[in-house]
């Protein structure tokens, strides 16, 4: 029997009972994350990347519920376990990096006090190999001068730097999994390539699993070695990246590579997708995608399409169903 | 840091300057002093040499240094209705009012920082919807009211607690103190209950509605995406966030506990200066009025350079940044 893989989420449903009825912001979605894997995660904003990513760490906030399905770590499910629990599962085997380093560290502590904190509540070790063990991994993330600015407080560092210590923070009780929400986007265009190389460098070094969820395609592209296109709370479209960046099944895939400007290409117009992403309280029945969809039809309008194999990836169209069928 | 210090010190002194300026001009205008300190068969000779020997004639530059130079040793002169040195009798009465307010002001923080963070965190929880609305009671009803309710509860009906006076007093050196006997300590319950419920309800409104805002930040989610436990993110991460503007407003309320002690020293015949100040209204004793206003002034300046420099070690991003970047 097979190894089962480190992350794998079955048919989960994420919802937010408000006044006005439940809104489902995730719908039934499944992927699986293998060891040292890097999966990106892309699509619009609104559409349930970043929901994804903390309902897998347990952290949605009330009254965000997990509703169906499960998530597991190693085959072991933790979508229900207690809080406790999870506490000891967060930052040990799952760590996260937040979209902006400006607001993610606490502006009243060290950074050592709070590198020092986070192992000491993870890991059985003494203070000074703590401390020891804070300053090899903020070298280890391209701090200068770690042992000194160890008792520099967060404001005394830029952003690209503070993302680096918030990588370090991240990866201090050496978890099998990060989930990097949007870690470049509040960053200088400059600095961006460096933190995602950084973060893609470290988590190698460690064997470290990333999800990488971003709405940039060009991360995607450069770091991930598998793509999930999300869309109205679903998945679109899943496969290798360069299946789906070369040859993208989804209508919806298609439409946002022909959106991605590139330098050496012949200039043609670029394509915009009409319409935009509808709101949770009105997704239309069917195809979520289906009112902007050009290849649009009858059942999509009625019949919620599945995931269905696309060469190595896999796309959620009925068009796909049918060119399978006129070629088989 | 010791600049900021410096500079903060001349502005202190600048307001005692200032504050003396009115209750030296409180002398000069409200009412003749030598007719307040003489009777009525003096004669006008009689009144103009006790006027020469007070130095009430001489420039009113003159006067307002003396004034100064006085205070600043603590000589505020005679009280009119006492003949008793001010100094002194302040003296005497400043240990009631001071253990009176420290001890309220202690138990407005004590109760007030746990209710306000538990509230702030359980906001949907029974016990916070009580909490919440006896401090609406603790805001709305007047402190003289919950006073005299205290007194009727505890000391009438239900003989637990002195209704009125300090109770057993032990003296240390020139200070008395109530706090060693437990007589004393009983004494001081209910009035330290009635003058701190006010800064009690405020302090834990103040402290709830900056956790709702902390605990929303995404440092305190990045703490739980840590696995920090629960402990840590709620009192050391989110509540160390909340406190600059709770020292803030603690140091002006303890100002005003110690201002405004007169009412609850009324209430409960407290032997301290907020009631000497009011025998002094009585009286137009004006030594004992200026010098309480004089000490009033002093208690809030200081207590706000306590609360400036205390910013200082609790938000790092106020230090000066020195040679690191």
């Amino acid at each position: 029997m097979t190894q089962p893989p480190l992350l794998s989420v079955k048919d989960l449903r994420v919802e937010f009972p408000t006044r006005r009825g439940i809104l489902t912001a995730i719908d039934g979605i499944s992927f699986d994350l293998r060891e040292g894997e890097v999966l990106g995660v892309v699509g619009e904003s609104g559409a349930g990347k970043s929901i994804t990513g903390t309902a897998v760490i347990g952290l949605l906030e009330p009254p965000g519920r997990i509703a169906g399905g499960e998530i597991r770590l190693k085959g072991e499910r933790i979508d229900n376990l207690s809080q406790p629990a999870m506490r000891k599962l967060r930052g040990k085997r799952i760590g996260m990096v937040f979209q902006d380093p400006l607001t993610s560290l606490n502006p009243l502590f060290t950074i050592g006090d709070q590198i020092i904190e986070t192992i000491l509540t993870h890991l059985p070790v003494s203070e000074r190999e703590a401390r020891d063990r804070a300053v090899a991994l903020l070298e280890e993330v391209g701090i200068p001068a770690a042992g000194q600015r160890l008792n520099a407080y967060p404001h005394q560092f830029s952003g690209g730097m503070r993302q680096r210590v918030v990588i370090a923070l991240a990866l201090c009780a050496e978890p099998e999994l990060v989930i990097a929400d949007e870690p470049t986007t509040a960053l200088d265009v400059s600095v961006q390539a460096q933190i995602i190389r950084l973060l893609q460098r470290v988590c190698r070094d460690h064997g470290t699993a990333v999800m990488l969820i971003t709405h940039d395609m060009g991360v995607i592209a450069e770091t991930a070695d598998r793509v999930a296109v999300m869309y109205s709370g679903r998945i679109a479209e899943i496969g290798p990246v360069r299946d789906v960046i070369k040859s993208p099944s989804h209508p919806y895939t298609i439409g946002l590579m022909g959106a991605i400007p590139s330098l050496t290409g012949d200039h043609e117009r670029l394509t915009q997708i009409p319409g935009s992403m509808p709101r949770l309280d009105s997704i239309p029945a069917g195809c979520a995608f289906n009112p902007r969809c050009s290849l649009v039809m009858d059942r999509c309008r009625s019949e919620r399409p599945q995931l269905i194999a696309a060469g190595e990836s896999q796309a959620a169209c009925w068009k796909l169903l049918e060119t399978e069928r006129a070629a088989g | 840091m010791l600049a900021f210090t410096i500079r903060r010190l001349v502005q202190a002194i600048l307001v005692m300057l200032v504050v003396a300026l009115i209750s030296f001009t409180l002398f000069r205008f409200v009412g003749d002093p030598v007719n307040q300190m003489v009777g009525v068969e003096t004669t006008p000779e009689q009144r103009e040499a006790l006027r020469e020997r007070l130095g009430l004639n001489d420039p009113m530059l003159t006067q307002f240094g003396r004034f100064i130079i006085n205070a600043a040793q603590f000589d505020f002169g005679t009280s009119y209705q006492f003949r008793q040195p001010v100094a002194e009798l302040i003296g005497r009465r400043l240990p009631a009012t001071l253990e009176l307010s420290i001890v309220s002001a202690i138990f407005a923080l004590f109760v007030g920082i746990p209710m306000g963070v538990y509230t702030g965190l359980h906001r949907d929880s029974i016990l916070s919807k009580l909490f919440l609305s006896i401090s609406l009671i603790g805001i709305s009803l007047p402190t003289f009211f919950i006073g005299i309710l205290l007194i009727f509860l505890f000391s009438v009906t239900l003989q637990w607690l002195p209704s009125f006076g300090r109770g057993d007093v032990v003296q240390l050196g020139w200070w008395s103190t109530g706090l060693l006997t437990w007589g004393g300590i009983k004494a001081l319950i209910l009035p330290a209950i009635t003058l701190g419920l006010f800064q009690m309800t405020l302090i834990m409104r103040l402290v709830r509605s900056e956790m709702l805002e902390v605990i929303r930040t995404d440092y305190i989610k990045f703490a739980r995406a840590r696995g920090l436990r629960q402990r840590s993110v709620n009192f050391r991460h989110a509540l160390k966030n909340t406190l600059v503007p709770v020292i803030t407003i603690t140091g002006l309320q303890l100002g005003s506990i110690i201002a405004f002690a007169i009412i609850t020293e009324t209430v409960f015949q407290w032997p301290g200066m907020g009631l000497l100040f009011l025998q002094s209204v009585q009286n137009v004793d004006i030594p004992i009025m200026a010098a309480y206003l004089m000490l009033i002034a002093f208690l809030f300046v200081t207590i706000n350079l306590i609360v400036d420099l205390l910013y200082f070690q609790v938000d790092p991003r106020l230090r000066a940044e020195r040679a690191t970047h």
